[in-house]
């Protein structure tokens, strides 16, 4: 694709707490699906977002099991957003920024997903057709 | 490419972090070669208002030892050469004076705001 954009966005938020991730996601879900190549600079809170150790649990008040529940887990969204952009063409990089880790003890990232400094999101910037910051609130 | 960093969520974490993220994450990138600049809105205004004192935390029989200090982290954009402005707006409507800024901040209108966005390729709002 000629026309391909490179995208990068920088998220602050963990999950659960607020909308904003998930209007990050849809906008990733988007660019994906137009072969576009991603990157995603995970600053702060975002490196819970790809945390492998996130697990599904049954919801009593819905009346439902775990497997009847299907609890959404922000891993699995990451995972399924890097496969969509690879199936369209294009490709979703992932970082998350080291220090946060370390922070959080969010060392189990999902595959895909790799440490960073905020150099990496300089230069991601640089490369990329625009960036966009998504910070909390 | 030259950046604006627009920071106007304030005092969000500086407890736990020692310091604001967004100024941080500046002066990392500053470190890696990044050219930026900061123009602090909204509550972040208070970031550029000299002798602030966090210091005196104690949960139980923790005592914070490194206190953020927000002032002393934009006097240091400012020693690197990165341009440090506020939105003389905000800044009034908190009643803070031009003298109670630190040294090299620039108070600017809020109606001037298209004309500096012009000057840099890209704008992250934090």
């Amino acid at each position: 694709m000629k026309d391909k954009k490179t995208l990068t966005f920088s998220i602050m938020d963990g999950p659960y707490e607020q909308a904003r991730t998930v209007t990050v996601f849809r906008l990733l879900d988007n660019a994906a699906r137009r072969g576009y190549n991603l990157n995603v600079f995970a600053y702060e809170g975002a490196v819970n977002l790809p945390f492998s150790k996130q697990s599904k649990h049954p919801n009593a008040v819905h009346g439902h099991d775990a497997a009847e529940e299907d609890h959404p887990l922000p891993k699995d969204w990451v995972a399924s957003l890097i496969q969509t952009a690879k199936k369209h063409g294009g490709a979703l990089d992932w970082i998350n920024c080291g220090l946060c880790v370390d922070e959080r003890g969010a060392h189990e990232a999902i595959e895909g997903c790799r440490r960073g400094t905020p150099g990496d999101l300089w230069k991601w910037a640089q490369q990329s057709d625009n960036t966009l910051i998504v910070g909390t609130r | 490419m030259k950046v604006l960093q627009i920071i106007d969520s304030a005092y969000r974490c500086t407890i736990e972090e020692q310091d604001d993220p967004a100024v941080w994450i500046t002066h990392a990138m500053k470190g890696a070669g990044a050219d930026l600049d900061v123009l602090l809105c909204g509550n972040a205004v208070n970031y550029a208002v000299k002798g602030q004192d966090a210091s005196g935390l104690r949960f139980g029989e923790i005592v914070q030892k490194n206190p953020p200090k927000l002032d002393n982290d934009i006097a240091r954009l400012i020693g690197k050469n990165i341009n440090v402005m506020v939105y003389s707006e905000d800044t009034a409507a908190r009643g803070i004076t031009e003298a109670q800024l630190l040294p090299g901040v620039r108070r600017v209108s809020r109606t001037e705001a298209p004309t500096i966005f012009s000057r840099y390729d890209q704008l992250w709002h934090w």
